[in-house]
C-alpha cells in the first residue's frame, strides 16, 4: 500500500519533517532528487525535496515549511494518516552520484544551505560521507530558532559552519558573508560549491562564487504540476536554453541560471495561492463555529 | 429509408460555453434504432476496414436494429475495450464513416454516435461484458494507462494473462484524463467507468509509478517476474516555439493548461490547483489540442483566439471541433504567426508580435509552405498565450532501458505488431508514432497484445522442447 505518515516531527514553528511509507520510492532514491505529494482527492501536486530515505524501513523523509494552502493542510496530518499520492523519485540525481569516487575524493566541496534548504543538502552530504568524502557545510538561517538539521549535519559534514542573519547563533551574517570569510580570511579553498535554498539566496551566492571562481551547482524549485516533463510549467532558462527543472534538473550550473526570470515565474500564482490560503483560514473559523464554544 | 442521418441532440452553444458538461447529448434508444435502420449491412463492409480495431460494425448495428442493445454491446466488446470513449473522440469521418457506402450519395451512417449510444446504454444498464479465458498466471506489465495501454491490457486480460498497468500520474487514463476536456469526454461519467470495466477483467493498475525513475523496465523483467512489457507511454513532451518572451508569466503549454483544468479540476472552486486564463487568450496551433485548449479557455470566461500559421483549409483539427469552437465564440486568426511575446515590467504577458503569412509552393510533404509576408507585423493584445504546437515522446523510458532503439524523433522503433529491438519489450501508440489519435493507439495496443501472446506461447513451447 504505502503513503502512510509513519513519523511527524515539528522542527521549528513552521517547519515539519515527515517520514512517509513508500518502499518503491525509498529503494530508488538518490541524493538530489525530489518527490511530488498530493494531500487528498482535491489537493494540488506539490514538489518537495527528499531529505532522507531508508530502504530497509521503506520510508522517505520530506521536510516542508508551511507557506501556502497545501503545506498548511499537510501540517494538520498526523502520524498514521495517509496522503493520497506520493510519487518519485523525480529529477536527476546529483552529478557526483555518477562521478568517479577517487576523483571526487580529491575535490574540496562546500555545501551551502539556506533555511529549509538544509533538508535536501543533508542526503547529499550523507552520501558523500558514506563514500569516504568529508564535505564542508554552511547552514544559514534568519535567526536561531529557524535552524534545522544542525545535529544531523554535524554527524556527516567535514566542517560545519552555522550562521544567522541576526547573530543569535553561530557566525553573525548571511551565508555569503560566511563563505567569503572562509575563503578570504581562513585560507579555505573549494573546487565545487552546491547551494540550495531560497532563489534569492542562490542568486547572491552564485554572484559571489563567480567572483571567487568556484564552480557552483544550485537546486531550483520552480512551480511544477506533473513533475515528469509533460507540461513545462517548471521551465527555466539555463545558459540561454529552455530546460525543464523536473527532468533536466532540479540541479543546474548556478552561473548559467537566469535567476530573475525564475523568481518572477515562481510568483506567477501568488494571488491564487493567497486566495486559497484565505479560504482555508476562513474555513477553519467556520469549522470551529466562530464563537469557540464548539457547539456544546 | 432516410437519406440524411438522424440528427444528434446537443447543448446549445450559448449555454454550453458557460459549463463543462458534455456538448453532445447523444441518441436515445428510439433515435438510435432509427439511425441503425439506415445501415445496409453490407456483405463486404468497408466501414470495418476503416476502424483501427476492426469492430464488427454491421454486426452490432444489426443487433441494434432489433433493439437488442446488450447483444450489440457484446459484439463491440469483442474488439474494443473503450467504446464509450471511441464513439466520442474518434475522427469517424476519416475512418469507419468515411468508408460507408451510403456516404457516396447521401449521409454515411452515424457509426460513432451509435457506438456511443450502445456503450452509454450498456453502462447505465450494467450489462456484464467481462469475459476472460482461464487465468494462466503469467505476468505482463503495461506501461502507461492511456488508450494504447488500456487496449493492450484489456486484450491480454481476456486471454488469461495477469496484467499490471503502471501509471505515472495519480489517475489512470492518460490523455483521456488529463488532455481531452470534460465537455467532450466526461471523466466521472465515461472515462472512470470505462477504466473500471478493464479492471473488472482482472487488470491491476498501479498509479504514481514512473518507469525510469521509480522502477526500470529491466527491474520489472529481472526482479518482479514480468515476462513481457508493453510500452504505451505516449508522446507527452510539449514543444515550444523558441521565440523571445516565451518564458513570461502567462505563457504555458496546452498540456499544462489542460492538465490543470482536466486532471486537477482547477475550474472547480473546491479543488486546490489554480489555473490562469486571462481576459484575452491566444492559443497557438490548429490541431485538436488547440481546439480543446481554446474551448476550455472560453468556458473559463476568456475571449479566445486560435492563431494558426496556415489557412483554415489546412487546420489539422476535426471539422466538428472547429465548428463547435466557432459556435462558442472562438476567434480564428489564420495565416498568422507569433514572432515575439511582449512582456510588461512585472514579467507578465502584455501582447504578442505577429506576422501575416501566405501559402507558397507545396513542399516535399505536399503541403503548401507558409511564408512570411514582409512588413506585415502587428501587435495582438493578449495576456495569456497557450502553446499547442504538438508533442513528442518523453525520453525518460528509452534513456533508462538497455537495448531499446529509438529514431531521431525519440520515438521507439517498433514494427507493425509492436515488436521492438529488445526481446520481450513491445511498444505502441504515440510512443512509437509520435502524437496521433486515440483509436490508432488502441489499434496498436491490440496488435501488440496479439504479438505478446504469440511471443509468450512460443517461449513456453521452446522451453518445453529443451
Amino acid at each position: 500500500m504505502g503513503n502512510k505518515i509513519v513519523k511527524k516531527k515539528q522542527l521549528t514553528d513552521s517547519i515539519y519533517l515527515m517520514d512517509i511509507e513508500a518502499p518503491r520510492v525509498a529503494k530508488a532514491s538518490n541524493p538530489g532528487q525530489f518527490i511530488i505529494i498530493k494531500n487528498d482527492e482535491k489537493g494540488e501536486r506539490i514538489p518537495l525535496t527528499i531529505a532522507d530515505y531508508n530502504n530497509e524501513e521503506g520510508t522517505v523523509s520530506i521536510v516542508f515549511q508551511t507557506v501556502g494552502a497545501s503545506t498548511k493542510q499537510l501540517e494538520t496530518f498526523e502520524e498514521g494518516d495517509y496522503v493520497a499520492d506520493f510519487v518519485g523519485p523525480l529529477g536527476m540525481p546529483s552529478e557526483f552520484v555518477e562521478e568517479d569516487i577517487n576523483e571526487l575524493k580529491n575535490k574540496k566541496i562546500i555545501f551551502v544551505a539556506g533555511g529549509v534548504g538544509a533538508a535536501p543538502v543533508y542526503p547529499q552530504v550523507k552520501w558523500l560521507k558514506e563514500n569516504g568524502i568529508d564535505a564542508d557545510v554552511i547552514i544559514g538561517s534568519r535567526t536561531k530558532n529557524l535552524l534545522i538539521f544542525e545535529e544531523e549535519m554535524r554527524e556527516v559534514a567535514g566542517n560545519l559552519y552555522v550562521c544567522t542573519d541576526d547573530g543569535t547563533y553561530g557566525f553573525n551574517g548571511r551565508v555569503t558573508d560566511c563563505l567569503k570569510d572562509l575563503v578570504e580570511n581562513q585560507g579555505k579553498k573549494y573546487d565545487q560549491a552546491v547551494v540550495i535554498g531560497p532563489m534569492i539566496m542562490m542568486k547572491f551566492m552564485c554572484m559571489l562564487t563567480k567572483e571567487l571562481n568556484i564552480p557552483t551547482t544550485v537546486s531550483l524549485n520552480p512551480i511544477m504540476v506533473d513533475g515528469t516533463g509533460m507540461c513545462g510549467a517548471c521551465r527555466v532558462n539555463v545558459g540561454g536554453e529552455i530546460k525543464f527543472a523536473c527532468v533536466d534538473g532540479p540541479e543546474f550550473d548556478g552561473h548559467l541560471v537566469n535567476f530573475d526570470e525564475s523568481m518572477r515565474r515562481q510568483a506567477m500564482y501568488k494571488t491564487e495561492e493567497g486566495r486559497a490560503t484565505l479560504k482555508i483560514e476562513e474555513g477553519d473559523t467556520h469549522h470551529h463555529g466562530g464563537c469557540g464554544c464548539g457547539g456544546n | 429509408m432516410s437519406k440524411v442521418k438522424i440528427p444528434v441532440r446537443q447543448q446549445e452553444a450559448e449555454v454550453r460555453v458557460t459549463n463543462f458538461e458534455e456538448v453532445c447529448l447523444g441518441y436515445n434508444k428510439e433515435e438510435a434504432m432509427k439511425e441503425a435502420s439506415r445501415c445496409l449491412e453490407c456483405k463486404k463492409p468497408k466501414c470495418v476496414s476503416g476502424c483501427p480495431v476492426e469492430v464488427n460494425i454491421p454486426g452490432f448495428i444489426g443487433k441494434l436494429k432489433e433493439g437488442d442493445i446488450e447483444g450489440a454491446a457484446k459484439v463491440i466488446a469483442k474488439d474494443s475495450s473503450l467504446p464509450a470513449v471511441c464513439g466520442r473522440v474518434c475522427p469517424q469521418e476519416n475512418q469507419c464513416e468515411g468508408l460507408c457506402v451510403l456516404g457516396i450519395k447521401s449521409d454515411a451512417v452515424s457509426i460513432g454516435k451509435l457506438e456511443k449510444f450502445v456503450a452509454d446504454y450498456s453502462r447505465e444498464q450494467n450489462f456484464d461484458l467481462a469475459k476472460t479465458e482461464e487465468a494462466n498466471n503469467r505476468k505482463v506489465a503495461v506501461i502507461g494507462s492511456g488508450p494504447a495501454g488500456l487496449a493492450c491490457a484489456g486484450d491480454l486480460a481476456k486471454m488469461g494473462y495477469d496484467v499490471t498497468i503502471f501509471e505515472a500520474m495519480h489517475e489512470p487514463g492518460g490523455v483521456l484524463t488529463y488532455g481531452i476536456p470534460e465537455f467532450r469526454l466526461p471523466k466521472d461519467g465515461v472515462v472512470k467507468p470505462e477504466i473500471q470495466n478493464i479492471k473488472s477483467l482482472g487488470v491491476k493498475i498501479e498509479t504514481n509509478v514512473i518507469i525510469g525513475r521509480t522502477i526500470t523496465i529491466d527491474e520489472l523483467l529481472n526482479e518482479e517476474g514480468f515476462e513481457a512489457v508493453f510500452v504505451g507511454s505516449g508522446a507527452g513532451l510539449p514543444k515550444f516555439m523558441g521565440i523571445p518572451g516565451e518564458n513570461a508569466n502567462g505563457v504555458c503549454s496546452a498540456n499544462e493548461f489542460l492538465t490543470r483544468v482536466n486532471l486537477m479540476k482547477a475550474y472547480k472552486e473546491d479543488y486546490m490547483t489554480p489555473v490562469r486564463s486571462g481576459k484575452n487568450v491566444a492559443v497557438i496551433g490548429g490541431g485538436n489540442v488547440a481546439m480543446d485548449a481554446a474551448r476550455t479557455a472560453a468556458r473559463l470566461g476568456s475571449k479566445t483566439h486560435i492563431v494558426y500559421r496556415r489557412s483554415e483549409a489546412e487546420l489539422p483539427a476535426r471539422l466538428e471541433e472547429v465548428h463547435h469552437a466557432k459556435e462558442e465564440g472562438v476567434i480564428f486568426d489564420t495565416l498568422t504567426n507569433p514572432t515575439e511575446i511582449l512582456v510588461d515590467e512585472k514579467g507578465e504577458v502584455k501582447g504578442m508580435v505577429c506576422v501575416k503569412m501566405e501559402l507558397g509552393e507545396p513542399d516535399a510533404s505536399g503541403r503548401r509552405r507558409p511564408e512570411v509576408i514582409e512588413n506585415s507585423d502587428f501587435i495582438m493584445e493578449v495576456d495569456t498565450v497557450i502553446m499547442a504546437l504538438g508533442t513528442s515522446p518523453n525520453p525518460l523510458i528509452t534513456s533508462t532501458t538497455k537495448g531499446l532503439d529509438i529514431n531521431k524523433w525519440e520515438c521507439i522503433v517498433a514494427d507493425d505488431n509492436g515488436v521492438t529491438s529488445r526481446e520481450g519489450v513491445f511498444a505502441g501508440g504515440d510512443a512509437v508514432t509520435g502524437a496521433a489519435t486515440v483509436i490508432s493507439a488502441m489499434g496498436a495496443g491490440r496488435k501488440a497484445a496479439k504479438a505478446i501472446n504469440e511471443y509468450l506461447k512460443n517461449k513456453e513451447a521452446n522451453a518445453c522442447n529443451l
